[in-house]
């Protein structure tokens, strides 16, 4: 039965990314002041929210872990961390095609840009962590630990670029603006594209999170074979 | 708990002082960094106030390294940590007082190399001295809290020397770059804005709240 949704939920993902690829390059009109590069745009804000979202679940999944000590939160918070690793990349890489074309270089130090880079790379170090901890439960304990300091410093982070002189450029979605700044058939076309990384964040996760679980058991196994033996 | 802590930390700052490992070792780094940066940067170019505050910082980051490792791996030889743990110290004082220890000798550190930079990078603090030693102090704060939290994280690891660093420094780069920007201010002459200092503070304190809230999960098995 999960097996089969998995599949169903995979076929849903691909299906949706696809009639969003035929709508962002095939219908969708070019941008007036910058061409036809802004359709990375489709992907870069949808990849950046997907993985903030991802960053907050895995505070909140290790939070879970530490209040109730249930294995379920571990592989979790371990599974969802891995998956908005990429998205992350997402961003970061659509970003930089973009800079080139519009600024003329591949990367700036501008402080949204840095701060997008160090979440990445403090959530790549929680990944080291768990590798380096071989006993389950203290792994399990350290890592929340570490993806709760996580959360915290991936907001001072965030929040120290407001107060830097930054050249990225400003918000453009309407609930931010009022209005005005984007065509709402684009604002449109971000929305869609942001559900359909979702969901395949949610496909990922969810195989991600099984395998977790399959190996906890196969290690428990192993040491339950070790203790007869 | 504040007289535990401070048990803790005379404990921590007695047998440091006693046998000198992380003390020597961290000055003669910073030292030795100082030497090193002044071939990467020339120290008598016109630009040199500008960034000669960023390298300080990174030197002075390179000794906390150096000395929050040491603040847990110290307790493991004849399984001191254990004791420390049956002891009647609550954990979060056991924590505080191994932070304030570390804070207390890397302060001892970066004012004793201090003068050094001083004279190699050609720089006066006596402008402004008081924001540069509320930066030393905050920011000396921010590192060995977080430092101190992470060594206790990664006390059980085999490459804990290496995993510090690289769990660590992306988490301190927001009250590094505070610090470095206060330090500009500081040796150029011109005052950087206050709101640097608030990111300082406001570090400091969600910092130290969740160290403390956390040692308890961190310290017991």
């Amino acid at each position: 039965m999960r097996e089969k949704l998995l599949y169903g939920l995979g076929l849903a993902a691909i299906l949706y990314l696809v009639r969003n690829l035929y709508v962002i390059f095939l219908v969708l009109p070019d941008e007036l002041a910058q061409g036809a590069i802004y359709r990375v745009f489709y992907f870069h804000l949808p990849g950046y929210f997907t993985a903030a979202l991802c960053y907050l679940l895995a505070g909140i999944f290790s939070a879970m872990y530490l209040i109730t000590r249930k294995w379920k939160w571990d592989s979790l918070a371990a599974a969802i961390t891995e998956v908005g690793l990429p998205f992350a990349a997402m961003n970061l890489i659509t970003g930089m095609i973009w800079g080139r074309i519009i600024w003329g270089i591949w990367w700036t130090w501008d402080p949204r840009l840095t701060s997008a880079l160090i979440s990445a790379l403090i959530y790549a170090g929680y990944l080291m962590l768990r590798q380096a901890i071989p006993d389950p439960t203290e792994r399990a304990k350290n890592s929340a630990v570490m993806a709760i300091f996580a959360f915290a410093s991936v907001i001072f982070t965030y929040k120290s670029n407001e107060w830097f002189r930054t050249q990225h450029p400003g918000p453009v979605l309407s609930i931010r603006t009022g209005g005005g700044t984007i065509d709402p058939q684009m604002e449109w076309m971000l929305a869609h594209n942001l559900f359909a990384l979702l969901l395949l964040a949610g496909l990922l996760l969810a195989i991600r999170w099984r395998q977790e679980e399959r190996q906890r058991e196969i290690e428990s196994l192993r040491r339950e074979a070790l203790s007869f033996s | 708990m504040i007289a535990a802590a401070w048990q803790i930390a005379r404990k921590d700052l007695r047998q440091e002082l006693r046998s000198k490992e992380s003390l020597n070792a961290a000055l003669s780094l910073t030292v030795v960094l100082l030497i090193l940066f002044s071939f990467a940067f020339d120290p008598a170019a016109e630009d040199s106030k500008q960034w000669s505050g960023g390298l300080l910082w990174l030197v002075y980051s390179f000794a906390g390294a150096l000395i929050v490792n040491r603040s847990f791996a110290r307790e493991l030889m004849n399984d001191c940590l254990e004791a420390l743990r049956a002891s009647p110290v609550p954990s979060s004082a056991l924590f505080l007082g191994k932070a304030v220890a570390c804070f207390l000798i890397l302060m001892g550190v970066e004012l004793t190399a201090l003068p050094a930079f001083c004279i190699f990078y050609d720089v006066s603090l006596l402008g402004a001295p008081w924001t540069f030693i509320a930066t030393l102090a905050l920011t000396t704060w921010a590192v060995t809290v977080l430092g101190t939290m992470f060594s206790a994280l990664t006390v059980n690891l085999h490459m804990r020397e290496l995993m510090l660093p690289v769990l660590v420094y992306p988490m301190l780069i927001p009250p590094l770059v505070a610090a470095i920007e206060l330090t500009r201010g500081v040796i150029t002459g011109e005052p950087a804005s206050e709101i640097w200092f608030r990111l300082l503070i406001g570090f400091d304190i969600i910092f130290t709240a969740l160290a403390v809230a956390l040692a308890e999960v961190v310290l017991t098995d």
